[in-house]
């Protein structure tokens, strides 16, 4: 028998853990965000990334979109949680995996480099539907969406070729086809 | 045109449409305009307190007594800081409180002003909403909501922090609308699949426990009733938390006595070696579970319970039914005496082996203590109370520690709401200004918080409430001169290192009585124990009793943390378990 000083219990092994998606439709109110996001920190739970804005603006609904991980017991409850709050109409949540969500994310890169290393990265951005928003004859602000690996992935590959700066949206999802969740 | 009100009156108008007799709360520059208007509205009386921690706690004990919610009237800054702990303690035990806060008129919010503070931030996790008003118009929807919020559901706390300004600007104002379903959030929509599943389980099950919590007593009288009514239908043995003590009787036979660390033997035996576990209206908590993987290891679990979010958080369970669970007891019982009439009789064959089992766990007497003819022991002493008080109608709050399980024990509670107690946050402070606000809502009744020395201490100014309003409340303190569970822990698991848990420099309570003005009595051997409890009872006004018990005294049976229920501590009446417990105190 081991000795024991706590007024708690041992901590349990933590079982496996999966990265969902929640989608969250909230009245756009003062604080709604800091009881969303204070949910999170205050139980514990983990913030990968987060994206929020106002989705209709006549019935004052925001989406907010939030990628965490946990245990499927966590994810469970954050789900049940979330669904607590007072200002919460619906949540939706999404394993990453899922195919019938579509993830998104955005990023602006900024290139300060010559010319050639500046097509190149045009070049390696390709697959992700790039658009130049600014240009001179030693930068380029390139716009792409993508997913939040492959935006990883280019960010680490456009470093030696003059990338000084990245600016990313947190993940934003959406059903594919006609189906509407609710 | 309708008339135009301040924002001062329509928070008078809310109260009075929501049937609000009382108001605990305490004035402050922020909330003066309310203040002023209160001479305007008779049917809302308000009882000053000494500390707005007592506010907060005075309500919740009026709440848990009465059923209704407490209205607590706090200013900003300070006022705001000093009811979090009784919005905490409220939050745990999903107790319906409506807190108004005064603020800082609303163009100085962000200034740094005087008396200002971020109260909605402060209490945004400890309360189940709060509303800061910005406009005036809002108002009246606001309170009306912040009511509905905090009594439908798992109950809780709410706060509005009102602007001063918002106080007194004027307009209309607007009764409260038709109960609206909000969000979705009144779950209360269990099928009858799930109630089949349940009678298929009960009708099966060998070795059945029902243990019930804190949601039959918030479920009102009715669910108490439903829920005898049900052990008598089944036969079941039943166990209780610290929060569901009263909901069914504790002198019945059926009645297992609590449940978890300080539960008894057959109770959590029960719970181990069980084959179906019925859980109404609890949530698993930690004191109940002890180590979560030997919880309960061969059981199928039911989980009845109004929140969803209560379900799956810490026990898988085999079933669950979301909603109130007078309504789901309701169903079951139906659904069992129309389609299984033979259950009744099945079910009492089926676990008379399971209740020769009990019997025998029963026999150990967990409960049991050493009794001495020279020093009172606590155990004594509650009981001793108990038998002097069980023929009226009697309400027991208590504060924490040691004597809180003690009462919780030996006190044997028969009805609904007769006990209240700071179970998930473990308030010290909390008994005697729930006290208070227990003898506001019945002031005929006997009302007693059985106290420690340590924990009536850090709220002992609300004596001065009760004197002002002659709330003849009897603080009964079982007085060891020791943090009491504090230094049991450090007995049996700090070598006996009884850092900082002593009492020093105690008050002399009788002197302490009197000088609030009220009367001061003290026990101090076991032979005058009755005469002197008989004079608090008899004594018409608040009474100080000062119980002078065995300083040594543990409490037991206990589960050590991180051990599973059927690994126990037991008293040292226990001789077979002694040698053990010698071992054990080396060892836990």
């Amino acid at each position: 028998m081991t000795k024991s000083k706590s007024a708690y219990s041992t901590p349990t092994k933590i079982g496996k853990l999966d990265t969902h998606i929640f989608v969250v439709w909230v009245d756009n109110e003062a604080g709604v965000l800091a009881r969303v996001v204070g949910l999170f920190s205050g139980r514990g739970y983990n913030i990968e990334s987060l994206a929020v804005a106002e989705v209709d603006q006549t019935k004052k609904i925001s989406r907010i979109t939030i990628v965490t991980t946990g245990t499927p017991q966590v994810i469970d409850q954050i789900k049940l949680q979330l669904k607590k709050l007072v200002p919460v109409h619906k949540v939706a949540d999404f394993k990453r995996e899922d195919k019938k969500v579509i993830f998104k994310e955005m990023a602006l890169l900024k290139i300060v480099s010559q010319q050639k290393k500046i097509d190149k990265c045009l070049n390696a951005c390709k697959n992700y539907s790039p658009i130049i928003l600014d240009k001179t004859k030693k930068s380029v602000v390139i716009q792409i969406t993508a997913l939040r690996r492959e935006i990883d992935k280019m960010n680490k590959k456009l470093k030696p070729l003059g990338l000084v700066s990245t600016s990313r949206t947190g993940a934003i999802a959406m059903t594919r086809g006609a189906e509407v969740f609710n | 045109m309708s008339k135009l009100y301040s924002g001062a009156e329509i928070v008078f108008k809310c109260l009075e449409d929501q049937d609000v007799k009382y108001i605990f709360g305490y004035p402050g520059g922020a909330v003066l305009p309310i203040y002023d208007e209160l001479k305007n509205h008779e049917t809302v009386k308000h009882i000053l307190v000494r500390h707005e921690q007592g506010a907060g706690h005075a309500a919740e004990g009026y709440a848990r007594s009465s059923g209704m919610p407490g209205v607590v009237l706090v200013t900003s800054g300070p006022g705001a800081t000093n009811v979090v702990t009784a919005l905490t303690d409220a939050y745990m035990d999903s107790v319906p409180l409506v807190c108004i806060s005064g603020q800082v008129p609303t163009h100085l919010i962000g200034t740094d002003a005087f008396q200002e503070c971020d109260t909605t931030g402060i209490t945004r996790p400890c309360t189940k909403h709060n509303w800061l008003v910005k406009d005036v118009k809002d108002l009246s929807k606001i309170i009306h909501e912040a009511f509905r919020v905090a009594t439908t559901g798992r109950p809780g706390p709410v706060l509005i922090d009102i602007p001063k300004d918002i106080q007194f600007a004027k307009t209309k104002y607007l009764r409260p609308k038709k109960i609206k379903k909000l969000n979705g959030k009144l779950t209360n929509k269990f099928s009858q699949k799930e109630i089949d599943e349940l009678i298929d389980l009960i009708s099966k099950a060998k070795k059945p426990v029902i243990y019930s919590g804190g949601g039959v007593i918030n479920s009102g009288p009715k669910a108490s009733e439903s829920l005898r009514e049900l052990v008598r239908l089944t036969g079941f043995p039943i166990t209780s938390t610290l929060q569901g003590l009263g909901a069914f009787p504790g002198d019945d036979h059926q009645f297992l006595g609590m449940l978890g660390m300080h539960g008894t033997y057959e109770a959590n035996n029960a719970m181990h070696d069980c084959d179906l576990l019925i859980n109404i209206g609890a949530r698993f908590d930690d004191r109940i579970t002890g180590k979560i993987d030997e919880f309960s290891p061969n059981s199928k679990k039911v989980h009845i319970d109004i929140d969803p979010s209560s379900i799956n958080k810490i026990i898988k369970v085999n079933l669950s039914i979301v909603g109130d669970v007078n309504e789901v007891i309701k169903a079951t019982i139906k659904s069992i005496s129309r389609k299984n009439k033979e259950i009744n009789r099945s079910n009492k064959q089926n676990v008379s082996k399971w209740w020769e089992q009990i019997q025998k766990w029963r026999e150990k007497n967990s409960l049991g203590f050493v009794n001495s003819d020279e020093t009172i022991k606590p155990q004594h002493a509650v009981q001793r109370l108990y038998e002097l008080t069980k023929n009226q109608d009697t309400y027991i709050t208590t504060e924490v520690g040691q004597h809180q399980m003690w009462a919780a024990q030996h006190y044997k509670f028969n009805k609904p709401n007769r006990w209240m107690t700071s179970g998930g946050l473990g308030t010290m402070g909390y008994g005697l200004p729930a006290a208070v606000g227990v003898q506001i809502a019945h002031p005929k009744k006997l009302v007693i918080d059985i106290a420690g020395e340590a924990s009536v201490l850090m709220t002992m100014q609300e004596m001065s409430t009760a004197v002002q309003y002659n709330l003849p409340i009897k603080i009964f303190i079982l007085n060891n001169q020791y943090m009491g569970m504090v230094r049991q822990w450090q007995e049996l698991l700090h070598e006996k290192n009884y850092s900082e848990s002593y009492s020093e420099a105690l008050p002399d309570f009788i002197k302490m009585a009197e000088a609030y003005g009220c009367k001061g009595i003290k026990a101090e051997n076991p032979a005058e124990l009755d005469e002197k409890i008989k004079e608090m009872i008899n004594h018409d006004g608040p009474v100080i009793f000062d119980c002078q018990v065995d300083p040594s005294e543990n409490c037991f049976p206990m589960i050590p943390s991180g051990k599973p229920h059927n690994q126990m501590i037991l008293g040292p009446n226990d001789k077979q378990e002694n040698k053990i417990t010698g071992k054990g105190k080396a060892l836990v």
